[in-house]
């Protein structure tokens, strides 16, 4: 189990828990960010401290700071 | 014909952002969709007539874009209100969910929220086009078949499908409600909500499905730290208890409810969504992998900032002129045509000015919402926020308020609608509090003006004025920053919202969506706050008109008559005597008149002189009037009763009076000041006269009112200080608030009087003058 934040770019992993706020872990589910969920991550921006991930077809952006709440598994 | 009108039945189209909603609903309202404001709230909403294959009419609504109908505060809210018709909005009699068929899933799960509430729904399914480009397919029957509601496919740009998604809408219409949906909420979680439902306030209309849908709605969107303001306690209070009562069972509710769409979507999918791995994306990563680099990217966004900057700036100063030469021009044929009087002055300086007041602002707005337009359009402006997100952050800003505080180097005014760009109200109104701070091109004929004063041109080093100029533009922005991370820790305080942002793929832009977003756009200025800007200008000008009476011990009109009858006089004896050459010589032309005449040229010199120095004395003699005038206006009392308060930061009250005037415009400090030193209204910031006058004026004293130290405390002010009424004006349109401008008026004001009084008063301890 890592933090998403860590993922490295077109390693297969899995969403696993969240944390953080309870606005910040319903928006992230809302928009398909569920346990068990793939992901992928497309890359880290170091100009803004960001990193762009793809779930379901749709990128979505987030800072560093926050993706440390989000656990993935990788095989 | 206003009644069938309100009689025409009701459709809203809603859908997640940057799924071609709006290009969908301009293609159906033709061009006469109207923008107004939810009652309460600065959001827009955007209504236009439609019509239905049987020709009857309706009336679309564009619904803001979400991504869900669960909300964290009032201005997300509006979503579900509009669609479910609470409180005071009317509820739809259809929905239209429009969906973006790249990303289904993400689309169907708001479209399952709608569904949900039971009223009857239609989809549209967009960017069809960009599936089959990639061999992918969308059986929309099947989907149709799955989800138990029509489904349509348009494509908005070429108008395919229109006529197709009426007719659903109009079968929909027959229906007084939507099917049941085909998903059930699990009878375990379906227990847990039930007291949720029971709390609903009645005027929600609480029955049938709706109530579930609604407690759903609430489960999802009140927490310990949202931003709702009009939510009943007993609801939320009922919300916090079921939530806490499941959590002490191991059971995180919100979280099982969203997974229970999602299980839903993700069996239902298959059988009418071939391909869900799309590779939309594809274009866009290339164009990112630039776009975004640290080094390229950043440099591309520089550039095109500089663009921004730049139009606004300079291109749009021809179309200022064209404006302002307009507006001189109406005025003065409208004073040719009119008998002299009050009336004339009041429909050509109070009402013609005013209006030359307000639609000055028109090129700016345009320029500055056509960039943004094509930069949301396009996918650019996600990246802007991403880009700018950390610096922007340390200070309390969204990283969207980049380009407003940007634009506001050019005009505050543009920028202050520019904030709509954002979503959250309080990152709204923290962007909205401290671009008023930055340096403005209508500071820059005052900071001309008296830097030239203060270090005239071949005093000082040579870089001497430029780095004054240079050091004020540093000096706006920084403390524009610091103000607002002062302001987010204390008056506009919020939780931190964290940062989810959806990157979508580059798109074209959409020309005739952004031509028609432009002409809602000025118009919204003109009726909202052009009326109020307009009222404004007329009071002010009115200020500084009224009362015409000088208050001097000169006797003006006693003055006038006897030079005009001197010049009477004068001129019969020089065409009595030399005929034509006398009239030359009366038009100043003598010296070409003296040549010529030969002989008599010491005759017509001898007439002439005199008469040139009496045209000289009559206008002096106006300007002293003019001068004298202005000083008994009542604009003229206000700024003697405010020396006192401005006696402390080294002003005197003609600069109290220019301080008024500014209210207007600040440039307009400038023609003031030419005005009360007796140079006439026509005076600029290059005018030498102007210069010399203010570099030599004394107190009552003998001492220099302009000493270096007043010079720099008149800037540390006018840096400062929002004396600008359009600004005041935009921000209470945008904020639909009186408290929100006076609080900026207050903060800017008592900020500007520390700041000068710092300076002025520490500069004389100093032993500096």
């Amino acid at each position: 189990m890592h933090p998403l934040a860590d993922l490295q770019p077109d390693t297969p992993a899995r969403l696993h828990s969240l944390d953080g706020d309870r606005s910040f872990q319903r928006r992230l589910m809302e928009l398909g960010f569920l346990p068990g969920t793939a992901v992928r991550m497309i890359r880290r921006v170091p100009l803004g401290g960001l990193i762009e991930l793809e779930v379901r077809c749709c990128r979505v952006t987030l800072r560093l700071s926050e993706a440390r709440q989000v656990q993935v598994t990788t095989p | 014909m206003p009644t069938t009108a309100t009689r025409a039945p009701l459709v809203a189209i809603a859908g997640n952002p940057n799924t071609g909603k709006t290009t969908l609903f301009n293609a159906l309202t033709g061009k006469q969709a109207k923008v107004a404001n939810y009652p309460g709230i600065t959001v827009d909403r955007t209504e236009g007539p439609g019509r239905l294959p049987s020709g009857a009419p309706v009336r679309l609504l564009d619904v803001p874009g979400s991504y869900s109908l669960s909300a964290r505060s009032e201005e997300e809210r509006i979503s579900l209100a509009a669609i479910a018709g609470l409180g005071p909005l009317e509820r739809p009699e259809v929905v239209v969910v429009v969906l973006d068929a790249t990303q289904l899933s993400r689309n169907l799960y708001m479209a399952m929220q709608v569904m949900e509430l039971g009223l009857p729904v239609v989809l549209a399914l967009t960017m069809v086009d960009t599936l089959a480009d990639k061999q992918h397919k969308i059986d929309v029957e099947a989907m149709s078949a799955a989800l138990g509601v029509p489904c349509v496919e348009v494509t908005a740009s070429k108008k395919a499908g229109l006529d197709d998604l009426m007719a659903a809408v109009e079968g929909a219409l027959e229906h007084e409600a939507g099917p049941p949906v085909p998903w059930v909420l699990p009878v375990e979680l379906a227990e847990r909500v039930a007291p949720i439902e029971l709390a609903l306030p009645a005027a929600w209309d609480p029955a049938g499905p709706r109530a579930q849908a609604l407690a759903l709605w609430a489960l999802l969107s009140l927490d310990e730290d949202d931003e709702h303001e009009a939510i009943e306690p007993g609801l939320r209070a009922e919300v916090e208890r079921v939530r806490a009562a499941a959590e002490a069972d191991g059971l995180n509710l919100e979280q099982e409810v969203i997974a229970w769409r999602y299980r839903f979507i993700d069996a239902a999918e298959p059988s009418f969504n071939a391909a869900r791995e799309t590779r939309v994306h594809e274009r866009s990563d290339g164009l990112d992998k630039l776009l975004l680099h640290p080094l390229f990217g950043f440099a591309i966004f520089l550039a095109c900032m500089t663009v921004v900057f730049q139009a606004l700036f300079a291109w749009a100063d021809p179309m200022i002129g064209w404006v302002e030469g307009a507006v001189g021009a109406l005025a003065t044929f409208t004073a040719s045509v009119m008998p002299d009087g009050l009336v004339e002055d009041l429909l050509v300086d109070g009402l013609i000015g005013g209006v030359g007041a307000v639609v000055v602002f028109l090129p700016q707005i345009l320029l500055l919402f056509l960039f943004i337009g094509i930069m949301e359009d396009t996918g650019y402006m996600s990246r802007v926020a991403f880009i700018m997100d950390r610096v922007m952050r340390s200070v309390g800003l969204h990283g969207r308020a980049f380009v407003p505080m940007l634009s506001s180097f050019a005009c505050a005014v543009p920028a202050i609608m520019a904030t709509r760009t954002m979503e959250r109200r309080r990152d709204k109104l923290l962007t909205m509090m401290v671009v008023p701070l930055m340096t403005c091109s209508a500071r820059l004929p005052v900071y001309t003006l008296l830097i030239a004063v203060l270090v005239p041109v071949g005093t000082g080093g040579p870089w001497t004025q430029g780095l004054l100029m240079a050091a004020l533009y540093v000096f706006s922005t920084v403390l524009a920053l610091i103000v607002a991370g002062v302001l987010s820790k204390t008056v506009i305080r919020g939780p931190k919202v964290p940062l989810i942002l959806e990157m979508p793929p580059y798109r074209r832009p959409h020309w005739p969506s952004i031509l028609r977003m432009l002409r809602q756009r000025a118009t919204v200025f003109l009726r909202d706050a052009g009326s109020v800007i307009l009222v404004a200008a007329i009071i002010i000008w009115a200020l500084l008109e009224f009362p015409r009476t000088p208050n001097s011990e000169r006797d003006f009109a006693g003055e006038r008559q006897a030079i005009e009858a001197q010049l009477v006089a004068d001129a019969d004896g020089a065409a009595d005597e030399n005929g034509l050459t006398g009239a030359d010589g009366a038009t100043n032309e003598s010296g070409a008149a003296a040549d010529q005449a030969g002989a008599s040229a010491a005759d017509s010199e001898r007439l002439d002189m005199p008469m040139a120095a009496l045209e000289e004395a009559l206008v002096d003699l106006e300007r002293d009037e003019t001068a004298a005038q202005l000083e008994n206006s009542y604009g003229g009392r206000i700024g003697r009763m405010l020396e006192p308060v401005i006696e402390p930061l080294g002003f005197d009250w003609k600069m109290g009076i220019g301080l008024v005037g500014a209210f207007a415009a600040r440039e307009v400090f400038v023609g003031t000041m030419g005005v009360i030193y007796g140079i006439g209204e026509d005076a600029d910031e290059g005018s030498p006269m102007l210069r010399d006058k203010l570099r030599n004026e004394q107190r009552p004293d003998g001492t220099k009112a302009y000493t270096p130290l007043v010079c720099l405390s008149l800037l540390v002010f006018f840096a400062l200080a929002c004396q600008c009424m359009s600004t005041v004006a935009m921000v209470g349109r945008e904020t639909a608030s009186w408290r929100w401008p006076t609080f900026l008026v207050v903060y800017t004001f008592a900020l500007a009087w520390l700041a000068s009084f710092v300076v002025y008063q520490g500069g004389q301890l100093l032993g500096f003058t």
